[in-house]
């Protein structure tokens, strides 16, 4: 009687919170749905944990995903699902808001909820049970969990939370005047809540939406996202959580910026976080101070959809590095474009040594399907940024590619090889050495709503796995580099799930809930994921229906259909999506704005948002060193 | 700029502690790999000027002696540092344990005086609380323990099933506090330190071969005191040559470390 790694469910890390229960009057449990290890570094998570935590009269606890072997022994003995901070039931809090940046968790939410004794459906729920509310990316399109969910918050967290907080300290203060609907409604004409409740979903006889409808007075009939402007006034995380237990993430990380309009057809985070808000470089260099010293984290994460597009990256770099040298502080950027100067930064951030990798994202393996995806980076770009690498003592290159874009052939995905072949020869020359390597990590792409990719067919899994072979086995009998090209990619049906999860409308809950009733949990891990348990719930779930998992995720859409998100607006407007996907067909590239003119893709007109970028020219403020 | 780091400059050690610490509480769920993590960025709030070994990769000069196995608590755990500035024993003791998370509560810091910490400790003194067991039924358990020449046990060690003799180690065993109480046996027990080493949980499992001993709750694992066994049969304090010598020596100030 033992559950495997028992400190994940311990709490008690460092800067976690626990208050006085009596003493507060509006409690939330947030959840990040997946493993602790995989949650805890969770950077919105930690934000909202943080921003809710300095409230006065507010108390917030976190909550993860417990482990088959621990949920076998919870319900045993009927212990409910409980946080982790001070280990208190869940289904006792007011709020149980849960963030979502992959739809993958979504079956672990329904698991704990029920593990919380919360009925999984919203319908079912009375006064006394938490308000559930989804957050996250994947909340841009809550469909699928629309019945499981009371309210989902589009956009950024900060502010919404305190909103919402206020909202239900004053209706519990009136003493919860009609019940669930009342607070909801209020809620809802926030206009940055979605209340799937109190919208109607019709559809035609052939399955397609026909309109989606406020169904009583004073709904707005669109919810707008959420955009936090002015990142130096919203310095979070401050003190970092530092976990007991090993996770993930061993790093102290700062958002550098938000947003991103490189225009990555592909890229829901890009599209969905407009416009590009930078923090600025004092404000940045004092968080990691602060956040190094709350920590004792040895490392420090400059976060961001694309970290080498920070205004004063170099500067920053460089003056962060000149901060920790000799003091056994690394720093990494994540995000880094294909780019000689990200080489640069690279050798700035591995001054105390450590040179293993380095990692680049070109995402299409040729030419043509790099315009189509809007992603410009030339095979000459690649060449000279991995030429600089091996030259300066990097030894290995990671490459990152997607299989099944629109419009993609098999030599498309097979002019990857070429271009991993180039790589070598480049750094052979180069280095002079042939103890030099290049990974090639490939995964299928899922088209996601709020992109211009959202009308596209999805790549059937069969072909996708086709296409993956033939690659593999185009590098493998390579004789003169194969050996030194590596191959790592993931097989296409989880992506096929992703997708009818991504895309899906109200009736593909009904399968996420088959799921979870046949067993399905941690649907993001290959050793528990099924794909079959998916397949044969959608078959039941879908019987009556004239629609299927094809009809959700390998089928275009043409421009007149009702998308199940139409309703809920992320400020790009749907006439230029339309237009970028159109352009994307005919190889037509589209630039930043953040150095040419606005392309009027909607978002600061209707969001009343501004493009926040330096340079400041001000420069870090020397620390005292011990 | 090549692939291999500059020459660098690595202070040197000049002073070892040896410190000694409990784990408690909620945090006897944490494992050895848990408390390193914990304990490495302890040192760096406390901006304890520890040593790092050169190299590619350096890691901080800290050694640890026989740690309390996952799920076990302990009022005796001990490891030593190098630090590269002389310090006062009793601050380091009163920064560290406010950078640690309660639970892992730093006793004592005393300078190492010369030896070896880890000959100095080859035993260790363990009580087991078994809840849902009365005393008595322990005690019958315990005398056929201890009658036996030899108790083979099974457990997976990570390069397979192995058998151990959980009997051979085991210098005492006996049943303490009331006997006449109900429901919660408490046994007192020292076990020398053998390769592979028998925990507490192999001994249980021999009680449980020797009389069908099976406690119903899992049982509470306490570490009360390491050292080594004199001829007498008593636990020598490891930390005592260190405490002797700095209460009889000049105040721990500019002594070269000795290893």
């Amino acid at each position: 009687m033992s559950v495997s790694k028992p400190v994940q469910y311990v709490g008690g890390e460092l800067n976690s919170l626990v208050k006085d229960w009596a003493e507060c009057d509006v409690r939330w449990c947030l959840m990040y749905p997946d493993a602790y290890e995989v949650g805890l570094p969770n950077q919105g998570v930690q934000i909202l944990y943080e921003v809710l935590g300095e409230l006065d009269g507010v108390l917030v606890e976190r909550t993860y995903s417990v482990w088959p072997d621990l949920e076998a022994l919870m319900r045993e003995h009927g212990i409910p699902q409980f946080t982790v901070d001070a280990h208190r039931p869940v289904g006792a809090f007011d709020i149980f808001g849960v963030s979502f940046s992959t739809e993958l968790g979504y079956t672990n939410m329904l698991n704990a909820l029920d593990l919380a004794g919360i009925p999984t459906e919203s319908a079912n729920r009375t006064p006394e049970h938490p308000l559930v509310i989804a957050g996250g990316h994947a909340a841009f399109n809550p469909e699928p969990i629309a019945d499981f969910i009371d309210a989902a918050v589009l956009g950024d967290g900060e502010q919404a939370v305190i909103a919402i907080t206020h909202i239900v300290r004053e209706w519990k203060r009136e003493g919860s005047p009609g019940g669930r609907d009342e607070v909801l409604q209020r809620l809802a004409r926030t206009g940055n809540i979605y209340v799937p409740r109190f919208y109607d979903v019709t559809y035609r006889s052939d399955g397609h939406i026909d309109a989606v409808a406020p169904n009583r007075a004073g709904i707005p009939a669109r919810v707008s996202k959420h955009t936090l402007m002015d990142l130096d006034a919203w310095p979070y995380p401050k003190k970092p959580l530092v976990p007991l237990a090993e996770t993930v993430h061993e790093r102290f990380s700062v958002e550098i910026f938000r947003g991103c309009t490189r225009g990555c057809r592909f890229c829901q985070a890009g599209m969905i976080t407009r416009p590009v808000r930078e923090r600025s470089i004092d404000t940045i260099g004092a968080m990691v101070d602060a956040g190094l010293k709350a920590s004792g984290f040895q490392e420090v994460g400059l976060l961001s959809l694309s970290s080498a597009d920070h205004s004063e990256i170099g500067p920053l770099a460089k003056q962060l590095a000149d901060r920790y040298e000799g003091t056994n502080t690394s720093l990494s950027l994540p995000s880094t474009r294909v780019d000689a100067f990200n080489v640069d930064l690279a050798n700035e951030f591995s001054r105390n040594g450590r040179r293993s990798g380095l990692t680049f994202a070109p995402e299409g393996g040729s030419e043509r399907m790099r315009k189509v995806i809007n992603k410009m980076v030339t095979e000459e770009d690649l060449i000279r940024t991995v030429t600089t690498a091996y030259a300066q003592g990097w030894r290995r290159v990671k490459l990152y590619f997607m299989c099944g874009l629109p419009t993609e052939t098999d030599d498309d995905v097979l002019q990857i090889a070429d271009l991993a072949r180039k790589v070598i020869q480049a750094g052979r020359t180069a280095s002079g050495s042939r103890d030099i390597g290049c990974t090639v990590s490939i995964g299928g792409f899922v088209p996601k709503p709020h992109t211009p990719f959202q009308w596209a067919a999805q790549l059937d899994h069969a072909t996708t796995d086709s296409r993956l072979l033939k690659l593999r086995d185009t590098i493998r009998t390579d004789r003169q580099y194969g050996k030194a090209i590596g191959f790592r990619y993931h097989d296409g049906k989880p992506g096929i799930v992703e997708g009818l999860l991504s895309r899906g409308d109200r009736r593909v809950g009904r399968i996420i809930k088959q799921v979870w009733l046949d067993g399905g949990r941690f649907d993001g891990w290959s050793e528990h994921f099924s794909f079959d348990r998916w397949m044969s719930a959608a078959a039941v779930a879908l019987a009556d229906q004239p629609v299927d998992v094809d009809w959700y995720t390998t089928r275009e859409r043409d421009r007149s259909e009702v998308l199940p998100w139409d309703h809920l607006d992320s400020g790009l407007d749907k006439d230029w999506l339309w237009q970028d996907w159109q352009d994307s067909l005919s190889d037509v590239e589209v630039e930043d704005c953040r150095w040419t003119p606005c392309f009027d893709c909607g978002v600061c007109d209707t969001m009343g948002t501004d493009i926040q970028v330096g340079p400041t020219g001000r420069t870090l403020l020397p620390l005292t060193v011990v | 700029m090549g692939r291999q780091p500059d020459a660098r400059d690595v202070a040197p050690a000049v002073q070892r502690l040896r410190i000694h610490f409990a784990k408690r509480g909620r945090l006897r769920f944490t494992s050895h790999r848990d408390f390193q993590r914990v304990f490495e960025r302890a040192i760096r709030r406390a901006e304890v000027p520890v040593a790092f070994s050169a190299g590619f990769s350096p890691h901080p000069k800290i050694s640890y002696v026989g740690a309390a196995s996952t799920g076990a608590a302990s009022e005796a755990e001990y490891l030593e540092i190098a630090v590269t500035r002389v310090c006062d024993p009793a601050q380091v003791r009163s920064e560290l344990d406010a950078a640690l998370p309660t639970g892992f509560d730093v006793i004592e810091v005393l300078e190492a005086r010369g030896g070896s910490l880890p000959d100095r400790i080859d035993t260790s003194h363990w009580q087991v609380t078994l809840n849902g067991v009365d005393p008595r039924e322990a005690q019958v358990a315990v005398a056929a323990f201890l009658q036996a020449e030899s108790i083979p046990v099974e457990r997976v060690l990570k390069d397979g099933r192995r058998t151990l003799d959980a009997r051979l180690p085991v210098v005492h065993l006996g049943v303490v506090g009331d006997l006449d109480a109900t429901g919660c046996a408490i046994l007192d027990m020292v076990v020398r330190h053998l390769t592979p080493a028998v925990r507490p949980d192999d001994v249980l499992a021999g009680l449980r071969q020797v009389s069908d001993l099976a406690p119903p709750l899992p049982p509470l694992v306490l570490r009360l005191a390491q050292g080594h066994l004199d001829e007498f049969g008593k636990l020598a304090d490891p930390l005592a040559p260190d405490r002797d010598a700095a209460a009889g020596a000049d105040p721990a100030v500019g002594i070269p470390a000795t290893r």
